[in-house]
């Protein structure tokens, strides 16, 4: 199948374009994760879980005890996170090469940057 | 007493979604309406703002909304976990289901549990997966009946016995029906009034009800004075040394475990393509301010006095009709009939989403797997129709004859449960070095032991002896009988379970591997994983 690649037929497991991994022995080639130290910054809103730092009535803001006022502020922060991560990770994908090339090795090309 | 304006607003409102639901199947459908990817996930072609609806009903539901302020009612901070839980919730599964969707699009996966057969070639795992992704969310269905139950008593129609339960019969025939016209259509455009009433309602609530009672300051105050009136000392504005871990872990491990329960993948899988879902991470946290707001209306409550009402069924009061109580008592007639109507809707398109799903799951995983294997893509959309009916009138019937409280029970179960499909799932995402005969010895031992746990915690304010509750004090944490910890500290039970659960994994996957074990063949590849919606080669929708 070098030229004409078998349709897909979800409905038929075994079907699929053969795996670029050897059978049974686990090698996680073809995982094709593309890290970025952008992504990092996804650890950032976890902070909030560190309730230690805000479990406290003073100082409150608008009435509120800084136990929640604090808890708040994290969801500008959880936003601007990933806002952050999804415009400079944009457009960071494999190039989109032909599926029939896919049985050719045993999938190094899969694995990016 | 019967309010005939609440009634006459809510039946209004509630008729016109009937309506939209009945008429979205014809909603931009595809050319082939007997095929899963249409039924069963809208054709796959959601944008922006209607995956943004779509996943927001679906993960805000109307149990979400009346439960949570109820719990801040009765139990103070511990209940505010829902804003960490939806703060941490995206940045956490930001990049997995990207992953997801891509694999999903390019073989057609319906289901996660596809993903999982695809991913390890084992019936076996799959079935698991898709056997604790139905259970978990049947007892979720069923608590969105709760949800609108406590409105429509709230409005009086409070009747005891087989009767009293009529209306919410009636609400549920109608979601039953256009649900398996429409399929996931119905939903995604019912989102959208349910959203904007739900938005509406509560900012008007929390602008206005503050200032009606003092300010938030004086609204703390007393709710502060009510939980040091109480002999309770785990209640209270603040945490308290013991629940803090609780508290964390709680949010942590519902987070983890949102994206696992199938009515969430299926919301995601839906939409058209990467671009759409990124935006959508970085969106949906509005509607988490929203709910830390709503979670607060619970200390409103006890500045305003309110009280639940007794539920002329059970003959207890039901604490989830405290914040349709407080729009009842505190706002015009009309003004609670909107609210109520919004809460009624919210209840039904996560309903809607959540039978789907089931139904897809036990129609790809079960159905075509195991009782008809050649199925066509044209029976699998019949059966799915038929299971989603199946598994609706089965939580109407939970709520008719078994007390509401087993199904508060069982969803506390179902969040523990459904985390243990989590390294079958979302690690799988991302390697395959655990093999599947160790996620299956691992699966086993995370929901055996997560039961027994959540079967020791007692609860001292309710006089029961078993399934009190998911905070487990540590120094009650036996293994064996061989008890590691000597501290009154308390944890969340689901993330104990998986701990044991991924220890197990991976020592039995490194036995596996020594002794060469084979297992099962991976038909997915790397760049499966990067698919995205104008890929030349990609697979068309509603294929095969």
């Amino acid at each position: 199948m070098t030229d004409n690649p078998p349709p897909r037929d979800p409905t038929d497991w075994d079907s699929g374009i053969p795996a670029d991994r050897i059978e049974g022995t686990g090698q996680n080639q073809g995982n094709a994760i593309q890290f970025s130290w952008w992504n990092l910054l996804l650890l950032v809103p976890l902070l909030m879980l560190i309730t230690a730092w805000y479990n406290r009535d003073a100082p409150r803001l608008f009435g509120m005890p800084m136990f929640y006022w604090y808890q708040f502020v994290f969801v500008p922060i959880g936003v601007a996170c990933v806002a952050i991560v999804y415009v400079m990770t944009k457009g960071r994908r494999p190039p989109p090469a032909p599926r029939s090339n896919d049985t050719g090795g045993p999938g190094l090309e899969d694995v990016q940057r | 007493m019967i309010n005939i304006i609440e009634l006459v607003v809510f039946t209004v409102l509630f008729v016109l979604v009937a309506v939209m639901g009945f008429l979205a199947g014809r909603w931009q459908s595809g050319s082939n309406l007997d095929h899963l990817d249409e039924w069963g996930l809208g054709g796959r072609k959601f944008g922006g703002w209607v995956t943004w609806f779509l996943v927001g009903g679906d993960l805000y539901t109307a149990y979400t909304f009346v439960a949570v302020p109820a719990l801040v009612f009765g139990a103070g901070a511990i209940g505010f976990f829902a804003l960490p839980y939806t703060v941490i919730l995206y940045p956490i599964v930001f990049l997995p289901v990207l992953r997801l969707w891509s694999v999903s699009r390019s073989h057609g996966y319906v289901t996660p549990a596809d993903f999982v057969r695809g991913r390890y070639g084992s019936p076996t795992l799959a079935l698991l997966v898709a056997i604790t992704g139905i259970v978990a969310t049947m007892p979720y269905i069923a608590l969105q009946l709760v949800g609108l139950e406590a409105v429509l008593r709230t409005m009086g129609i409070n009747g005891s016995g087989i009767l009293g339960h009529l209306p919410l019969f009636i609400a549920f025939l109608v979601l039953a029906l256009f649900t398996y016209k429409s399929g996931l259509r119905a939903p995604a455009l019912i989102a959208f009034v349910k959203d904007a009433l739900i938005y509406v309602v509560i900012i008007v609530a929390v602008i206005y009800l503050p200032a009606a009672f003092g300010g938030w300051g004086s609204i703390f105050d007393s709710a502060s004075a009510k939980f040091d009136a109480t002999p309770s000392p785990a209640d209270g504005i603040l945490l308290n040394s013991n629940n803090q871990l609780q508290y964390a872990t709680l949010a942590l491990g519902s987070a983890l475990a949102l994206f696992l329960y199938p009515h969430c993948t299926t919301g995601i899988l839906a939409s058209r393509g990467r671009d759409v879902i990124k935006k959508n991470m970085i969106a949906l946290p509005a509607y988490s301010l929203l709910l830390g707001l709503l979670a607060l209306l619970g200390y409103v409550a006890i500045a305003a006095g309110v009280m639940p009402i007794v539920n002329e069924s059970t003959g207890r009061p039901d604490s989830n009709t405290l914040v349709p109580q407080l729009f009842n008592v505190e706002f015009p007639s009309w003004f609670a009939g909107v609210a109520f109507a919004a809460i009624g809707i919210g209840a039904l398109v996560p309903a809607a989403i959540m039978s789907i799903a089931a139904a897809n799951l036990w129609t790809r995983n079960i159905y075509k797997e195991y009782l008809h294997r050649d199925a066509t893509p044209r029976q699998e959309a019949t059966q799915a129709k038929w299971a989603s009916l199946v598994v609706k009138f089965g939580a109407v019937a939970f709520i008719l004859f078994v007390d509401p409280q087993f199904s508060i029970d069982l969803q506390l179960i179902g969040g523990v449960i459904i985390l243990q499909t989590l390294p079958a799932v979302a690690i799988a995402l991302y390697t395959r070095w655990l093999h599947s005969i160790a996620l299956i010895a691992g699966w086993v031992v995370g929901l055996a032991w997560g039961l027994f746990l959540l079967w020791t915690i007692p609860n001292p304010a309710t006089g029961r002896e078993h399934f009190g509750g998911s905070a487990l004090t540590l120094s009650q944490l036996s293994v064996f009988g061989w008890h590691p910890f000597n501290s009154t500290l308390q944890i969340y039970v689901g993330i104990v379970a998986l701990a044991a659960n991924l220890l197990v994994a991976v020592v039995v996957t490194l036995v596996l591997r020594a002794t060469r074990v084979r297992e099962g063949r991976d038909t997915t590849i790397g760049r499966d994983y990067h698919a995205d919606e104008n890929d030349p080669e990609l697979r068309p929708v509603a294929a095969g």
